[in-house]
């Protein structure tokens, strides 16, 4: 069972109803759950969108896209049907905290659904969960039937003529799938392949009608902006940046778990103070900073690093899923880049030439380098690959994967040096990773 | 051809997949977690699985096996009763879990994606399970087991062989 966590430092705003037995239904409404969803029935849509732009509320995928705005750029009036997505697939390596919202409090995930499908004039809305969460779909399914028996779903939701479904869906595995028009794909019943971008969702999306798509993070997020108000939960967090982020702290500290900070906290403090500190009294490496995909990040550098997208973008990383992935002085950085890249190459969907291609080459190159087998020239050669991987894909993917391999080569040169010449990894302990995984 | 097929789905699974099929606003919104709950009952996805969940669907089975395969969860030949998936993704490797992968491999006697004599478990190394923060973690089918170390392997395997003895004499 995923252990729950708390530090005096923590603001508990999405995560307030964790531990306290909210899947129940009537426990999530007697700790003010629906309030929110009511209010904005009161209010319309209009109100309810400048609330959202008011909160200064951006999306929690990765990607920080100021929520309110993604709902305003639905049209009014469209002939197909309008949808509402729930990104639930998180896999980002380095985060689970969605795991912990729909295993804690999965009605405000479905009364945030409930609202974005109010904001933007739908009256479908789908919860999509990885395949790995099978419990927690099961506890999702039975939240949204408890939300069908009290009438906060169906055809006059909350005894309005307002109309609005949710359906429950699970992957199969597959990490390209939390890339939004991938997830429309997979919703479809295809292959998790990205879509062509424009049309965006927003105009053309599911079934070829406006959808919105939202990381479950961020739904879960929007009943409490309402009922705090857009303008107070902006001063919750930074400049931009509003209210608290679900931290996962994973990785070579102390207390390792998933921690509900404001945007803009120091990064230094969530390692040393917060999570206890890098593991066994050892030193800090690196931390890489929002999941797998993001640049891994030297100790001084955080020295004054706020954890909000704006911070972190300009510190050369991204802010990303919120997935802090601590490293301590005893790892080998090139382990660690071949683990990384791994994962990518076995996720890639073989769609686009220089991810398929690039992830493969820079396994290989990775492989061997950590091997011993690797040659001075290997080291300019994995920077090439990835540099020539990186915005020539139609989604994030390869992206995702040549970011954290420049990052890795650039600011731990001399310890890839390190390996050439026939030596054994310096930090043999912990032995070449297997990697079996095909 | 005949249209009439016996379908090979339990009662149970056949009514979830028509109740599935119509919620959605197209048919083959089901497909893909249609093949799961199968793999689920009948423990891969074996050609009558395929045709079967085609004919329900409305598809060819080169369509069905085209999405199948793209998913990493979807497999096409038996797995063990019990499929211990062993997460070695960076927040897991860096709190040891390939020592926790090789003890796996060690007791079972078996390696990636392989299936016991009896049946009763197979292996597989599985990329990030979303639980970075409980590390090292598997699954086991759906179980979560958390926080483990090599010393945890033993009673894990332990627990599941003695459910499997309790399913056969019962």
């Amino acid at each position: 069972m995923p252990r729950l966590v708390s530090h005096p430092d923590e603001v508990k705003v999405v995560s307030k109803r964790f531990g306290q037995g909210a899947a129940d239904i009537e426990k999530y409404i007697e700790l003010g759950g629906y309030e929110a969803i009511r209010k904005c029935l009161a209010q319309g849509p209009d109100w309810l969108i400048e609330e959202m732009k008011a909160s200064n509320l951006r999306g929690r995928g990765g990607a920080g896209f100021p929520t309110g705005m993604k709902w305003s750029f639905v049209p009014k009036q469209s002939a197909k049907p309008k949808y509402v997505l729930i990104n639930g697939d998180e896999s980002e390596p380095g985060t689970c905290k969605d795991h912990l919202i729909f295993l804690h409090d999965p009605h405000s995930v479905i009364e945030g659904t409930i609202i974005a499908g109010l904001a933007i004039g739908s009256k479908m809305g789908f919860i999509y969960l990885r395949g790995e969460y099978r419990y927690l779909l099961e506890i999702t399914e039975k939240a949204v039937a408890d939300a069908y028996a009290k009438g906060f779903l169906g055809k006059n939701i909350f005894g309005t003529d307002t109309e609005f479904q949710i359906i429950t869906q699970s992957g199969a595995g597959a990490y390209e799938v939390g890339e939004e028009s991938a997830l429309m794909e997979s919703l479809e019943g295809k292959r998790g392949v990205p879509r062509i971008k424009p049309p965006f969702p927003a105009v053309v999306g599911l079934y070829g009608g406006p959808t919105v798509i939202n990381n479950a993070e961020t739904i879960a997020t929007v009943p409490h902006v309402i009922n705090m108000g857009g303008a107070a939960f902006a001063t919750v967090g930074s400049p931009r940046n509003g209210g608290t982020r679900l931290f996962s702290i994973s990785g070579h500290v102390e207390r390792p778990g998933v921690y509900e900070l404001p945007m803009g906290y120091n990064l230094k403090k969530m390692i040393y103070e917060v999570a206890g500190g890098v593991r066994g009294g050892r030193s800090l490496k690196a931390v890489v900073p929002g999941g797998s995909s993001t640049p891994v990040l030297l100790p001084e550098e955080i020295e004054n690093l706020g954890m909000d997208f704006d911070q972190v973008g300009k510190a050369g990383s991204m802010l990303g899923s919120g997935g802090v992935v601590v490293i301590d002085d005893q790892t080998c950085i090139v382990e660690f880049a071949l683990r990384t890249i791994s994962f990518y190459q076995h996720e890639s969907c073989g769609w686009c030439i220089p991810c398929r291609e690039g992830t493969d080459w820079l396994k290989k190159s990775l492989t061997r380098f950590h091997a011993g087998f690797g040659t001075a020239k290997d080291i300019d050669n994995i920077r090439y690959l990835a540099e020539n991987m990186m915005g020539r894909t139609f989604c994030p993917l390869g992206d995702a994967a040549a970011m954290p391999t420049l990052g890795f080569v650039k600011k731990f040169r001399k310890e890839f040096e390190d390996h050439l010449g026939g030596k054994s990894c310096p930090f043999a302990k912990s032995g070449t990773p297997q990697l079996t995984v095909v | 051809m005949s249209t009439e097929t016996m379908s090979i789905f339990s009662p149970r699974l056949a009514a979830r997949f028509d109740a599935l099929v119509e919620k959605y606003p197209l048919r083959r919104s089901a497909l893909v977690p249609m093949l799961l709950y199968a793999q689920d009952e009948i423990g891969y996805l074996s050609d009558a699985v395929i045709a079967e969940v085609a004919r329900r669907i409305g598809i060819t089975e080169l369509d069905v096996r085209n999405v199948a395969t793209y998913y990493s969860m979807l497999r096409f030949k038996p797995a063990g009763k019990y499929n211990v998936q062993v997460c070695t993704n960076i927040s897991c490797m860096l709190r040891g879990a390939y020592d926790v992968y090789e003890k796996f491999q060690e007791e079972l006697g078996i390696g990636h994606k392989g299936v016991t004599s009896d049946g009763v478990f197979s292996l597989e190394e599985v990329e990030c399970i979303g639980a970075c923060c409980w590390a090292p973690a598997i699954q086991v089918n759906y179980d979560f087991h958390d926080d483990l170390t090599p010393d945890s392997v033993t009673g894990i395997l332990a627990q599941y062989r003695q459910k499997s003895e309790g399913q056969k004499n019962a």
